[in-house]
């Protein structure tokens, strides 16, 4: 094919790809998969869980206007946003000790770029057909009436699902029932429906007409993917040493010499990505299995044992060839890599739940105040103002009182407020001033700074936080 | 779209250096339209938007955005969403505003705005004050402390040529010769013993004579003062100008002139309100 007289082309147009059906185990992991997702995603807005009447009833909710995220009984506020870190750091320890296990396990089965993407091919085969269908629709020039009736019903599905995808997106930021009945009725924030507009198209167009090219040219996993995988790593490959020569069956010929493979295709017909998997390695592939399941179908008909495409490692060819047994999943799965990740990632899993048991109800931030560092009364006492930010994670007002501990000669007062006490509103923050005296000639008021602890306290139940702090006396 | 059988070979550019031949992996079409999407967008944008620099200015495009007129609309915006609160703050008697409310959180907050454009020149962005500029924070206060008399030193201002000014003015007993240098001496030892500093006791005894008949009638027999006058508290630990003996030689001999404007003039209601509430919410607040 390589010339040195023709000039290389430098773009290449999509070469279209028509799966075929198939059915087999990977295939039904993958429906499943799917349900499983597609589920959480568009029903998970729905779910309601009681808070009181001063909170959303939504189970799940980003309030981004009252900066708050609600996820059943947990409610994280910003200041606790290292739980949302803790979840993305094990989210990336998961997608390492998968990738590590498994290959590229998520791309294959649980990104959306997949999952929708299967859904629109599932939609495309309702509609137009399977494989042959679509061929021969592919390429028929003439726009006859037939034709146009399945591309726009099949766009028409797409569309619907697309805007189900975006619809169900806003529905996380917002109460739910309410936003549907303002999204029919055009009283939405053009936010929502903007945002419902761009996800409906991208939906559209990634799932039913970019496919693999997102995969391919687009997106950065992938390539970081290639960097955690190893010789012991899950990929789907095929046996050439058991299959090859191949060669059609055809009557009268002598099959002696032949390998299992019969060359009907079936792999190439049902890839996803448009490759053949006999080639070897390749960028492209998701590893969906998919091919697994054609193979294995074909081969169960022509009396061949199952696993001519199969996951395997790499280092499990040259042991085949040399005629060993295969070496079972779970040996390649279990290696040091896999069980250090996965301690890792059971260390961060059990750090933020710890973390979520001794999470407090309320909380304070003491910021004491540097300008003046203190100030002078006029009986000669010396005081420290700070700014203490108090939070109560309740559904009701609770009074909050303040107190110090540390040194018997600091006096607490509050601005605004008597008994040192404060009502901060329900689940809310409420900043406060607070006052530090200590008397003239003691002990803080003479020297530098005395370290003490600023106790803020629940005085409905009792609960107690504390924070240690600095009062700055005038020196000597 | 059938497969080539051969797809080991791929296809190569046609170039070889010693040997070495370069693939031809070429581009996704689509990619080369998105590049030319972007410059068409990139066209569209430059004319709706503000975007070539001229000599003098930028061309301003056809849809006529502008981010100066956006931070305008904005405040515009607050300012409407903020009116009723502004004109029940500018009509509220400034005793009734009541902390933990929304009228007393929003002039704290506005006071607080008022404050560090207007007063923090002179009292400091802490309202900690400066030598000859008083210390807001403290519980000492010459014209009164409660949020009325704040609200009025601010509307009216200290000494200065509007007739409602709070205003008083110590003599100059060392300049004018009122005293003679002696007596001066022995009164400062006086006014050092009354706030509790040392003192020179024989001169002191003195000096009561002297500060009862020229002192007491503003800063009282005992030294505490006359808010009526704005006559400082002398027996306590607050020093507007200093508390060493030459400070406060120089405070009896030349006397002491401090000015405030009337913000009165200046300001709206509503902000010498907003002012008085956060500067009664420092701490000395009375």
């Amino acid at each position: 094919m390589s010339s040195s007289d023709s000039t290389p082309k430098l773009y290449k147009a999509r070469e279209p790809i028509f799966p075929r059906r198939v059915s087999g185990v990977f295939r039904n992991l993958k429906w499943i998969i799917m349900i499983l997702t597609l589920g959480v995603y568009y029903v998970s807005p729905w779910l309601r869980f009681d808070r009181g009447p001063k909170l959303p009833d939504q189970a799940i909710l980003v309030d981004m206007a009252n900066r708050r995220f609600f996820f059943f009984w947990i409610e994280i506020w910003p200041h606790e946003f290292y739980f949302i870190a803790g979840l993305l750091i094990m989210a990336g320890l998961g997608l390492f000790l998968f990738t590590s296990a498994a290959g590229r396990v998520w791309c294959g089965y649980a990104c959306p770029q997949t999952v929708w993407t299967d859904l629109y091919i599932l939609v495309e085969r309702w509609i137009e057909g399977d494989r042959n269908a679509r061929l021969r629709l592919h390429r028929q020039k003439k726009l006859d009436f037939r034709k146009a009736r399945l591309r726009v019903t099949k766009w028409i599905v797409w569309l619907l699902i697309g805007l189900a995808t975006g619809g169900a997106w806003v529905f996380y930021f917002t109460d739910a029932p309410t936003l549907l009945v303002d999204l029919v009725t055009g009283n939405a924030h053009p936010v929502a429906y903007g945002t419902m507009a761009v996800l409906t198209a991208t939906t559209f167009f990634f799932g039913g007409f970019a496919r693999e090219q997102i995969c391919i040219y687009a997106c950065p996993w992938p390539r970081i993917q290639s960097a955690m995988m190893d010789e012991d790593t899950l990929v789907v490959g095929y046996r050439h040493w058991r299959g090859e020569p191949r060669e059609k069956h055809r009557k009268g010929i002598d099959t002696s010499g032949l390998g299992d493979c019969i060359d009907c295709m079936a792999c190439v017909n049902v890839c996803p990505v448009g490759i053949d998997i006999r080639d070897g390695q390749q960028l492209e592939c998701i590893t969906c299995g998919l091919c697994i399941d054609a193979c294995d179908d074909v081969m169960e008909k022509i009396g061949k044992p199952r696993g001519l495409i199969d996951y395997m490692a790499l280092t499990d060819e040259p042991r085949e060839i040399a005629g060993h047994a295969p070496k079972p999943i779970w040996k390649h799965i279990l290696r040091p890599r896999t069980i250090m990740y996965t301690g890792i990632w059971s260390l961060v899993g059990f750090g933020l739940l710890f973390a979520l048991f001794i999470q407090p109800d309320i909380d304070m931030t003491v910021a004491p105040v540097r300008n003046p560092t203190y100030v002078m009364l006029s009986d000669g006492s010396i005081r420290n103002i700070y700014d203490v930010r108090l939070r109560n994670k309740h559904g009701e007002d609770r009074p909050f009182q303040i107190s110090a501990t540390g040194s018997d000669d600091l006096l607490v007062d509050i601005e605004g407020g008597t008994d040192q006490t404060v009502l901060v509103p329900a689940d809310g923050t409420k900043l406060q001033r607070v006052y530090v005296i200590a008397p003239a000639k003691s002990g803080p008021a003479t020297s530098d700074r005395t370290p003490f602890t600023m106790w803020v306290t629940d005085t409905t139940n009792d609960d107690r936080a504390s924070t240690e702090t600095v009062f700055n006396g005038k020196g000597n | 779209m059938s497969k080539k059988q051969d797809k080991t070979e791929v296809e190569t550019t046609g170039h070889s250096w010693d040997g070495i031949e370069e693939y031809n992996n070429p581009l996704p079409r689509w990619w080369l339209w998105t590049f030319y999407l972007c410059i068409v967008w990139a066209i569209g944008y430059s004319i709706a938007y503000p975007a070539w620099p001229l000599v003098k200015g930028a061309t301003t495009g056809l849809l006529g955005y502008s981010t100066r007129a956006e931070v305008a609309k904005d405040i515009q915006t607050f300012d409407e969403m903020n009116a009723a609160i502004d004109a029940e703050l500018a009509a509220a008697n400034v005793a009734d505003i009541l902390p933990n409310t929304p009228l007393g959180d929003y002039a704290t907050n506005a006071g607080a705005a008022v404050f560090r454009a207007n007063c923090s020149q002179c009292h400091g962005s802490g309202a900690a004050g400066n030598v000859g500029y008083p210390n807001l924070l403290d519980n000492d206060w010459l014209w009164g402390g409660s949020v009325d008399e704040i609200a009025y030193s601010i509307q009216h201002g200290i000494r200065n040529e509007t007739d409602d000014a709070r205003y008083s003015e110590m003599p100059r007993f060392g300049v004018d010769e009122i005293l003679e240098p002696e007596q001066i001496d022995q009164v400062v030892e006086f006014v050092l013993q009354l706030s509790g500093s040392e003192f020179d006791a024989a001169l002191a005894t003195e000096g009561a004579v002297v500060f009862e008949e020229n002192c007491a009638a503003c800063h009282a027999e005992d030294g505490t003062g006359d808010r009526d006058f704005g006559a400082p508290n002398l027996a306590d630990a607050i020093w507007l100008y200093g508390g060493d003996r030459e400070t406060i030689h120089e405070s009896v001999s030349e006397a002491r002139f401090g000015v405030m404007p009337a913000w009165g003039q200046r300001l709206t209601q509503a902000e010498v309100n907003a002012a008085a509430v956060y500067v009664h919410t420092r701490g000395g607040g009375e």
